[in-house]
């Protein structure tokens, strides 16, 4: 039984309550073109969380009047489902969700070369399956793989990934727990040069404790870009090639 | 090293660090060559460049591409051409010259054509041209659809891909820049005409390709005969 006196602790012998490092990922699940609609998917799992991103264009704009006449727009939808979450959550978008899907636009748009295609949109949705603390990292990591799977010219991908204060102590990538009842959290979204493109806080830092979870944060965000940038790559080479095509014939038509 | 795995590179994929090089699908930055995209690198005319693995269409002149009548408004026929952008065909661009109100006659809502885009302006206007003996209405076989950025594969190198096809199932042929496809002959042959384009689409990033559909190709007509 707990004691009136004993403090809940957040730490078991240095480990989370999940048995992590303070330092360290929840474990990460990431598929490509998921879904045959649209011109590019991506499904992911960070931890418990589980969201699906959708990307549909370059395609003609509607309404017309938000078209613009040098460049491509992106819009972001991110959606929680009303199931996402322990408490049923009311469909539809609100105050939160709409602060979400335009941080998370502004953090994807300075990689995209929306000049190359003017006058269009690109149409990015999110849908949140599973709720666990860290969903607009999580969806904005989804919506960059794919972006690129939709063939979307990009400077680069884009990572994100959170930072948070529970017990006094800086951790990486907070679950629920250590978000609700912490003291802190500090999404951001880089690119892989450590370009920062979203930088969120709530919660109280002092300056040298926003240093280390800003730091910590960035370790996490390039694992995260390992692991999309991976995917992508296994998607095409680890496909079978059957075996009628031998290794020799193979070179030769390389060089075209 | 896996050579496979070499070629496939997503956006920000450092590929050069000889800007000279920097060759289409790709960007500069501090002096290093990027990926623009996620696809396949390669060198070509001792520059890199970056295929996609996916994309959609966006016209530039001179391009042949198939397109399909979307509606008639005045002296212009609206063609969409598989792409975010429409088509215009204005009626002074067909062969003979016809009336304003016998515009339905020539080329209905829904009806397919064989086009060329004369002409592509900065606001993205595409304007379209049947002038051309080679181009016209489709009145026969059939038209599919593959990933615009799958098309030179499908071609192959020197047409090597498509002249297979063609001798091998009896059809005539004709692939689109925007990805869509006529095929015409006859059932039988369309329809493994079709099925092959498709497996061509699904395995185009893979190498020694044209032997394989060749070998599926006599296969498949072995089991038929």
């Amino acid at each position: 039984m707990i004691g009136m006196d004993e403090k809940l602790s957040f730490f078991k012998n240095g480990l989370r309550l999940d048995g992590r490092r303070p330092d360290e990922l929840r474990p990460i699940k990431i598929e490509v073109g998921v879904l045959a609609r649209a011109d590019g998917s991506c499904y992911m799992e960070m931890g418990d969380n589980k969201v699906m991103a959708a990307v549909y264009g370059p395609r003609e704009v509607h309404p017309r009047h938000l078209q613009e006449a040098t460049r491509a727009i992106v819009r972001y939808r991110y959606n929680m489902a009303s199931f996402s979450v322990e408490e049923r959550k009311r469909p539809g978008p609100d105050r939160r969700s709409n602060e979400v899907s335009k941080v998370s636009r502004e953090a994807l748009v300075p990689v995209v070369l929306t000049s190359y295609f003017p006058k269009s949109v690109v149409d990015v949705f999110v849908e949140v399956l599973q709720a666990d603390a860290g969903t607009r990292t999580a969806g904005i990591n989804a919506a960059s793989v794919a972006l690129a799977d939709a063939g979307i010219p990009m400077k680069s991908l884009i990572s994100s990934c959170a930072a948070g204060k529970v017990d006094g102590e800086i951790v990486l990538d907070p679950m629920k727990l250590e978000d609700n009842f912490g003291e802190a959290d500090v999404p951001i979204a880089m690119t892989p040069n450590g370009d920062i493109t979203l930088l969120q806080m709530d919660g109280r830092l002092t300056p040298e404790e926003f240093r280390r979870a800003l730091e910590l944060a960035k370790t996490g965000c390039q694992q995260i870009y390992e692991i999309q940038r991976k995917v992508l790559v296994d998607r095409y080479s680890s496909m079978d090639v059957p075996e009628s095509c031998d290794e020799s014939e193979g070179l030769v038509e390389e060089g075209i | 090293m896996d050579r496979m795995d070499r070629n496939v590179v997503v956006p920000g994929d450092r590929l050069s660090d000889d800007p000279k090089k920097a060759g289409e699908g790709t960007y500069v930055m501090d002096g290093k060559v990027c990926s623009l995209l996620y696809g396949m690198a390669s060198s070509y005319k001792d520059k890199v460049r970056v295929i996609p693995l996916a994309g959609k269409y966006v016209p530039s002149p001179g391009d042949t591409v198939i397109g399909t009548v979307q509606d008639i408004v005045f002296s212009n026929w609206i063609v969409n051409i598989n792409s975010p952008y429409e088509g215009l065909l204005h009626i002074s661009e067909l062969p003979r010259k016809i009336e304003m109100n016998e515009m339905s006659k020539y080329l209905r809502i829904g009806s397919s054509v064989m086009i060329r885009v004369k002409d592509v302006d900065s606001t993205m206007k595409v304007e379209l041209t049947l002038n051309d003996r080679r181009l016209g209405v489709l009145t026969r076989g059939r038209v599919a659809e593959i990933s615009p950025t799958r098309v030179p594969r499908l071609i192959g190198k020197g047409g090597s891909m498509i002249n297979m096809l063609k001798k091998e199932l009896n059809c005539n042929i004709f692939v689109g820049q925007n990805g869509r496809i006529w095929v015409d002959g006859n059932d039988d042959d369309m329809d493994l005409a079709l099925k092959t384009i498709l497996i061509i689409e699904k395995e185009a990033h893979t190498t020694g390709l044209t032997d394989r559909i060749m070998e599926f190709l006599r296969t498949e007509k072995e089991a038929r005969s």
